[in-house]
């Protein structure tokens, strides 16, 4: 039987970050809780937060459940974590700017180049290309998990645009709404300034053209992307214009925005469109999302994109097993956040252990997401498993696999009252002129007892996170 | 030789169109086989946007027509000297490493023909040789014959149909390299080919073969040899779309007429 830490009690006792809260979950009788939940879904639902989590697919309407308990770390806790996410975050970007110049990393061989050169996210019209301050990935989301006490896996990289982070300042809002004494009892650190450090990131990397207050956009493909709501949101938040293809047009060597009041020059666009849909003129010719000739313009210094075209190739799945490496190659040091062990089944040796033990394994698609096209070994029937070994061999680089991870558990509001359910994290690090934390993420969890996959289209729901002031 | 390029390109829409906006890959390369003496790119009441090399080496350039606009005209003038130094491209300068050149695009994707003639093609005599042995075999399989395919027909489709133009040729060639694990790209230029008296193609297109030692070289089935002193580079791809010298899209309902004019001729020297 596998033993899973809980980050609530320890051996019959209550660790210190969660003491307040015991009281609390004891002094709330059912009736009220049954009454708040409903108050909170009213929240959610009123607000119209209803969007999927990063590529996760399924309804786009559907809300995403809210468990009201929320997760906890001490300020010590978090240091640490504040520290590997960093370090993580500066390697990925230096591994970018490598990659697209002289490709120092791959002539080392430290990083296999056909995992590089060959990736399908590596963009040739972008090598050579260097863009302001050195950032290809400004909004790094990183997904971890917790084993233990003091033991974090980071499980996958984000470099392009990790979307849920509405979540994490909403979740706080709606808490700080229905429970504002637990907010007087406890110390706790506050996320809302993330749009403003966000706007602040964003402004810091306007192109050398760019003289004056930089005027950022956020570019988004229209309401009918899953995420809308939270470009809408985050738009609305950092009091930048959200935009859409057509209201941006190429002329000269810059980039301008229609208004009421006539053109105005724009300076880095923050999009959430694809690289394939950005331009037609240098990516896919058929997309009507993009802005036609945004990339000679960006190319030639008068625009930033955030994050850059090309910054895909740092956050595949395949490459992700390097990230330590990166982090001892380019920064000198060791990697504070370990990676997940994760065996490649293109490789012959890995593919034979993963054959051998796929029901103690989890496999994954090298480029898939939103826990599809995945086995989690030991949860699944032995046909499941069968099943998914003749995929494997069918086409062995297309997996990876990696040992099933004792995802840690938090209480959480059940039917029958509070029980621990599995949660991961996934907290958004914003790099420019500087790197820069809030001290919270996004709470992933489980609902489904037993349950070790979090991702909303599979019964996940979202938490509150709080990181305690020392 | 010292050629003269005259490149006009008409654009013209039934319905006045409210922009344009194009991409321009219409300068020489700058490698030890061409110098260019004098070159000028003019678009109709264009406004250029911000020029650069990128990483494959090639000279980009942004344009933009503001509206209403029922017709553009680009046009390409210049002279270049040029050498022939038998396909290789020497001292040019790139960022894009070679294994880029690896992936298949649907124009390139390989079929079981494609295959073959790669197959065949193998050797244990060098890399230089195996892509000569291509080229020749790309020669053989498609006949020229303009008009029998169009400007999507992929490699594999024009190889079933054993006809094709550059296009097709250098598509081909391209597929069947990358199968046999050499690097391959599409290179557009131009072509100064009225000296056998037949007209050829002025706008023309090759394949450049990735050669460990030699760096890349041109190879031009549709003519059976390598570029020489009679061809102008302009810039490289994966395939044509990725390696066209205009590449762009006018804003409005009206529909687009194309009009291609290209003259190379020979200077006395």
């Amino acid at each position: 039987m596998t033993q899973y830490f809980n980050e609530m009690y320890q051996g019959g006792k209550v660790r210190a970050p969660y003491a307040r809260l015991e009281d609390w979950m004891k002094a709330m009788p059912a009736a009220l809780r049954t009454l708040k939940q409903a108050e909170a879904e009213d929240l959610f639902r009123r607000i119209g937060i209803t969007f999927a989590v990063y590529g996760e697919g399924g309804d786009p309407d559907r809300l995403i459940p809210f468990d009201m308990f929320p997760r906890v770390f001490t300020g010590a806790e978090w240091a640490r974590l504040e520290k590997g996410i960093k370090q993580r975050a500066r390697a990925l970007n230096a591994f970018l700017v490598d990659v697209y110049q002289r490709g120092e990393i791959v002539r080392a061989g430290r990083v296999p180049s056909r995992l590089v050169y060959q990736n399908e996210a590596y963009e040739k019209a972008v090598a050579g290309i260097r863009p302001p301050k050195g950032v290809y990935s400004h909004i790094v989301g990183i997904d971890i998990v917790r084993t233990g006490p003091d033991e974090f896996f980071v499980l996958e990289d984000n470099c392009r645009t990790p979307s849920g982070v509405s979540y994490m300042l909403e979740n706080r809002e709606i808490m700080m709404r229905m429970f504002p004494d637990l907010f007087r009892e406890n110390r706790i650190e506050p996320v809302e300034k993330y749009p403003e450090i966000l706007r602040r990131t964003l402004a810091s990397v306007a192109p050398e053209k760019c003289s004056g207050e930089p005027t950022v956009v956020l570019l988004t493909p229209g309401h009918f992307n899953s995420a809308y709501y939270e470009h809408s949101f985050l738009a609305d938040l950092m009091g930048i214009e959200l935009v859409e293809g057509q209201d941006l047009f190429v002329e000269g060597e810059f980039v301008w925005m229609r208004t009421t009041e006539g053109p105005k020059k724009v300076d880095v666009i923050y999009r959430r469109i694809d690289d394939a849909f950005i331009d037609p003129l240098c990516f896919r010719p058929d997309s009507m999302l993009g802005v036609p000739g945004l990339m000679d313009v960006y190319r030639s210094g008068g625009v930033t994109i955030c994050s850059a075209p090309g910054a895909g190739v740092a956050d595949d799945k395949a490459v992700y097993t390097f990230v330590p490496e990166m982090i001892r190659f380019y920064l000198g040091e060791e990697p504070i956040l370990q990676n997940v062990p994760t065996w490649q089944c293109g490789k012959s040796d890995d593919l034979r252990y993963v054959l051998d033990n796929l029901s103690e394994l989890v496999v994954k698609e090298v480029h898939g997401s939103g826990g599809y096209g995945m086995l989690v070994g030991p949860k699944s029937t032995k046909d499941q498993v069968e099943a998914f070994r003749a995929k494997i061999m069918a086409d062995p680089g297309n997996y990876i696999a990696q040992p099933t991870l004792a995802l840690s558990t938090t209480p959480t509001f059940v039917a029958e009252g509070v029980a621990p359910r599995h949660v991961d994290l996934r907290p958004y690090c914003l790099v420019g002129e500087r790197i820069e934390l809030v001290p919270g993420a996004l709470t992933r969890v489980a609902l489904k007892e037993g349950s070790l996959v979090v991702n909303s289209s599979q019964g996940g729901g979202v938490k509150d996170t709080w990181v305690l002031a020392e | 030789m010292l050629l003269t390029v005259d490149h006009v390109t008409r654009y013209s829409y039934d319905r006045p169109v409210r922009a344009v906006m194009q991409s321009h890959r219409l300068t020489p390369s700058v490698f030890d086989g061409q110098k260019v003496r004098d070159w000028t790119v003019t678009v109709t009441d264009g406004i250029p946007g911000g020029a650069f090399r990128d990483g494959a080496g090639d000279r980009v350039q942004g344009w933009t027509v503001k509206g209403p606009v029922s017709g553009i005209e680009v046009r390409v003038t210049g002279t270049v000297e040029t050498l022939d130094l038998a396909g290789v491209l020497r001292g040019h300068r790139e960022v894009v490493p070679p294994e880029v050149y690896l992936v298949e695009t649907a124009p390139t994707a390989a079929d079981a023909a494609l295959r073959a003639v790669a197959a065949a093609a193998m050797g244990t005599d060098g890399p230089l040789a195996v892509a000569h042995r291509l080229a020749a075999a790309v020669a053989d399989a498609i006949a020229y014959r303009p008009g029998a395919t169009h400007a999507h027909t992929t490699a594999a489709e024009a190889l079933a149909l054993g006809e094709g133009v550059c296009q097709d040729h250098a598509h081909a060639l391209i597929a069947a390299a990358r199968v046999a694990g050499l690097p391959a790209r599409y290179v557009s230029g131009y072509l100064f080919a009225d000296s056998d008296g037949v007209a050829h193609e002025a706008a023309h297109a090759w394949a450049e073969i990735f050669v460990a030692g030699l760096g890349w070289v041109g190879f031009d089935p549709a003519n059976r040899c390598c570029p020489d002193d009679r061809y102008i580079r302009l810039g490289s791809g994966l395939d044509a779309q990725d390696a066209a010298p205009i590449r762009g899209i006018a804003r409005g309902t009206g529909a687009e007429s194309l009009d291609v004019t290209v003259a190379v001729l020979a200077l006395q020297q």
